[in-house]
């Protein structure tokens, strides 16, 4: 590739393609870099999917800061970009008395970090909005405006917005290296490819603080941090309104039970230490999970979970916020990493300070004039009236054929997923949830594997479940 | 939206749903016949093996063979419609909503609904079996739908967890296409399916049975590498180098419609309650086939929907009477039982279905009722993964209260 870029992002997670999109704003050469096959692959597809308010994060650190100000932002990008947000608030729970003191201290630390609509609810108040919550339970903190929404689907909604206004990327490339000038990167290397440029947006997640190596910096390190989360069938959806946690420590927010903005039921996650490729779910974990969660809801059918899953968080232990920065190795790199909870809240907030640096380095922008901010989602037949329906159908008969019969999902929902990047099993999963029901694609797999080798004009060997070598058949069956 | 009124819907054109429906129009009602796929015939479309029909027609036939008997015949009739490729979504005081490509969203209005939606199969989610999420994990089910419908192979090198039927018969499957299986791996003490599907399946084709052993572990990120499997008797593990894992782990009745109509289920078949007419907790509304209880054999899916079909006749003609109801209750060594209520009066005692808790030899089947204990049967062999059906006797009937079935015999 010859022209030199203006940026290169690394990393197609929620904070990469939020990046790339604010950046979609101005005048500017832009590539995206993701190693895997499509974007929100890495933690972003394996969170809480909680938008928090930002009451607990330290007063005066860029967590709180940027926490804040992400979740001001949240539902007004939620709006533009046709992505799920559900303000149903969250309930912090003390199983005793001396526990009252501790929801004080977050009431106080949510009131210096500007967060409003904190109020602290007896034990009878608390079990009559969440009549399953055990009885032991004697109190919580009611954090009214937390919401939830759907962290992959925000990438993807981010990746096809920034591609509308001009950002290219750039998927199966792994950054390799940089060819570094008189302390500037003029060069990324990957795997398959080069690409000059001018900047650096280092946003690759728990991979961050090696991408930083490979310029001479170390200033950061990422201890990758394992959560495993099992996750229920809608039937028991309903099973709590709120987004229940425990009393905090100083680390971790604890394990979660939260309603998704798909009518399922996650609980999860812990917190174990690991490395950067081990998203195992281990029969412990699920137990410490499980069993933690049975405590504070007692009616928790473990019957009813339809899959396991575990996710990373990137955590810059030696730094105990997030890290974003320019580099002080070179001078064209702006490292964001560490990007632990709350860093799904505070992408909105992450993105314009990247700006905001980018700019103080010296960056020149101008508005982009025909920046074009909104995206709408792919319709979903399982959300629609009836009417609406009809009129679907009239104009796609595709949307009146149902492929994944667990989630109500219509061919022509899978069609249009194909068309806007899916080029995997997951890609489809992600984008329009055929698969992710209980009977988890064992009824509609077998007919997307023709359909993706079909629309994608490839060999039905060569479609993967998730890219790399994930293929899902080997061949075709003897004649 | 288009809205149809008819005597009789029925909820998918399986073997259920065609049984039901034919024996229906046979009988004079006007029926739709609501199918999600583009073809009838259900998961038998995808059987290309032997071994239905023995017990109704008393021939070897494959999957396609049985339900073409059907398929030919419920076209020969006028008053069946038949809807392909509608899936239903949701039911709201006996009136179906459903949807296709040619008419759109479908209202239909029927006096009586017969629910004969099948089964799926039990995933990997379910089981939480710890590892990374690999592609290379299929249902036997899934697994034999794209070998058998698709042409696609899924792997090269499998391991089966589980030994229900479609786990053997895909082992055999798989050995035929020219992969390996390198052991069926049940983590009970005996087969989950057939006898006959263990000889002619695994031990014909010198395929392991390993009981009591489990998969404790799935290797590989992106495709499986291998699966770690653990010994339950002596606690050792060792490890299977495979790409493909076929889960053979237990059918779940397919009831969401059900459940969201009002349908009361029982805990232990994952199916309606039923009385012998097969009508659920809701007058007018049936059920039959694997969404009621899990079948082993066809034949007895089909014999159960003719049931079911005069039962709605019944309902819709307003021949149905019932003075009171009997409950029939699972005792010893019993799983459960279906029906799980009887309706009185009858003419003849009905038949009843049953499954052991655990395999047993000489067997007596004895009923109990008002404190009176009758001999209703005897079996050479109870096990678990087969059915056991049986009439009941009129004495049993004729007390006041509820009826407890037992079986009592020697464990092997």
């Amino acid at each position: 590739m010859d022209k030199e870029l203006d940026i290169v992002i690394i990393g197609g997670g929620v904070i990469g393609t939020a990046i790339a999109r604010e950046l979609s704003k101005y005048e500017l050469d832009i590539a995206l870099i993701e190693k895997e096959s499509d974007v929100g692959w890495g933690t972003t597809k394996a969170n809480s999917a909680i938008v928090h308010t930002g009451y607990d994060p330290k007063p005066e650190s860029l967590m709180a800061r940027l926490n804040v100000e992400g979740a001001r932002l949240f539902p007004s990008i939620c709006e533009e970009l046709d992505v799920p947000y559900k303000k149903i608030g969250s309930l912090v729970l003390t199983p005793h008395n001396e526990g009252f003191k501790k929801l004080e201290e977050l009431k106080e630390r949510g009131k210096i970090n500007g967060v409003t609509n904190l109020e602290i609810i007896t034990q009878q108040k608390l079990l009559e909005m969440e009549p399953n919550l055990s009885r032991d339970i004697k109190g919580a903190l009611w954090v009214k405006d937390t919401a939830i929404t759907s962290p992959v689907e925000l990438a993807i909604a981010f990746r096809e917005n920034a591609e509308k206004n001009g950002v290219r990327f750039i998927f199966n490339n792994k950054v390799t290296g940089f060819e570094i000038e008189d302390e500037r990167i003029v060069e990324v290397k990957t795997d398959k490819s080069s690409f000059r440029t001018k900047w650096i947006i280092n946003a690759a997640g728990v991979f961050s603080d090696k991408i930083a190596r490979l310029a001479g910096d170390n200033s950061f390190t990422i201890t990758p941090v394992k959560g495993e989360y099992a996750l229920f069938d809608k039937e028991v959806g309903n099973l709590v309104n709120h987004i229940i946690f425990p009393l905090p420590t100083e680390t971790t927010k604890g394990i979660l039970i939260i309603p998704t903005v798909d009518g399922n039921l996650l609980v999860g996650p812990n917190e174990h230490i690991t490395t950067e490729d081990d998203t195992e779910v281990t029969q412990e974990g699920l137990e410490e999970v499980l069993n933690f969660a049975k405590k504070e809801c007692p009616s928790l059918p473990l019957n009813m979970i339809i899959t396991v899953f575990a996710g990373l968080r990137a955590k810059a232990l030696d730094r105990g916020d997030f890290v974003i920065e320019p580099s002080q190795a070179v001078r064209n790199l702006i490292n964001v990493g560490g990007i632990q909870s709350p860093g799904l809240s505070s992408t909105p907030g992450i993105a314009r300070y990247v700006l905001e640096i980018l700019k103080e380095e010296g960056l020149e922008l101008s508005p982009k004039l025909d920046f074009n901010p909104e995206r709408r989602s792919i319709p979903r037949f399982s959300n629609l009236s009836w009417e609406e329906r009809e009129r679907l159908i009239e104009k796609d008969p595709n949307y009146g054929e149902l492929i994944c019969r667990c989630e109500h999902v219509t061919l022509g929902e899978v069609i249009e997923a194909i068309k806007r990047g899916a080029n995997t099993l997951d890609g489809i999963k992600f984008r329009v949830r055929a698969g992710s029901g209980r009977c988890q694609g064992g009824f509609c797999g077998p007919r997307l594997i023709p359909l993706l080798a079909q629309l994608l004009e490839v060999p039905v060997e060569e479609i993967t479940k998730k890219g790399k070598d994930s293929n899902l058949v080997v061949g075709e069956t003897k004649e | 939206m288009k809205t149809i009124n008819t005597d009789i819907a029925v909820i998918g054109g399986g073997p259920a749903g065609l049984a039901a429906a034919i024996r229906a129009g046979e009988l004079g009602a006007n029926v739709i016949l609501i199918e999600r796929d583009f073809e009838l015939g259900g998961i038998l479309n995808q059987c290309i093996h032997t071994g239905f029909g023995l017990s109704l027609f008393g021939i070897e036939l494959t999957g396609p063979e049985y339900a073409e008997r059907f398929i030919e015949k419920v076209y020969t009739l006028n008053n069946i419609k038949i809807l392909l490729s509608t899936m239903v979504i949701d039911i709201q005081d006996k009136t179906i909503y459903g949807v296709n490509r040619y008419d759109g969203p479908i209202r239909i209005k029927p006096k009586a609904i017969i629910l004969s939606m099948g089964c799926r199969e039990r995933t990997r989610g379910a089981l939480g079996i710890p590892g990374e999420r690999p592609a290379g994990i299929y249902t036997a089910g899934s697994a034999q739908r794209l070998i058998n419908i698709e042409g696609l192979m899924p792997g090269k090198r499998a391991v089966i967890l589980g030994s229900g039927d479609i786990g053997m018969i895909m082992a055999r499957r798989f050995v035929l296409e020219g992969a390996e299986v390198l052991g069926v791996l049940e983590k009970l003490p005996y087969p989950g399916g057939l006898t006959r599907n263990v000889v002619q399946c695994l031990e014909d084709f010198s395929i392991p049975l390993y009981l009591n052993h489990t998969i404790v572990e799935i290797k590989g990120k992106y495709r499986v590498e291998g699966v770690i499997a653990e010994d339950l008797v002596n606690r050792k593990k060792f490890s299977f180098d495979v790409d493909t894992i076929l889960l053979s782990v237990g059918l779940i009745p397919e009831n969401e419609l059900s459940k969201k109509m009002g349908v009361i289920l029982d805990p232990k078949t994952g199916g309606p309650i039923v009385t012998q007419d097969r009508e659920t907790n809701i007058s007018g509304v049936f059920a039959c086939g694997n969404v009621l209880q899990v079948h082993d054999l066809v034949d007895e899916v089909t014999r159960e929907s003719y049931i079911a079909a005069e039962g709605a006749i019944k309902y819709i003609t307003g021949e149905k009477k019932e003075e009171r109801t009997v409950e029939v209750k699972p005792g010893a060594n019993i799983r459960y039982i279906v029906p799980q209520r009887i309706s009185l009066p009858l003419d003849k005692p009905p038949y009843i279905y049953f499954r052991p808790l655990e395999p047993l030899a000489d067997c007596e089947i004895v009923g109990e009722s008002d404190g009176k204990v009758y001999l209703l049967g005897r079996t050479e062999y109870a096990r678990p993964g087969e059915m056991i059906k049986l009439r009941l006797k009129k004495e049993v009937l004729n007390g006041s209260s509820d009826i407890k079935v037992s079986l009592e015999g020697e464990r092997i």
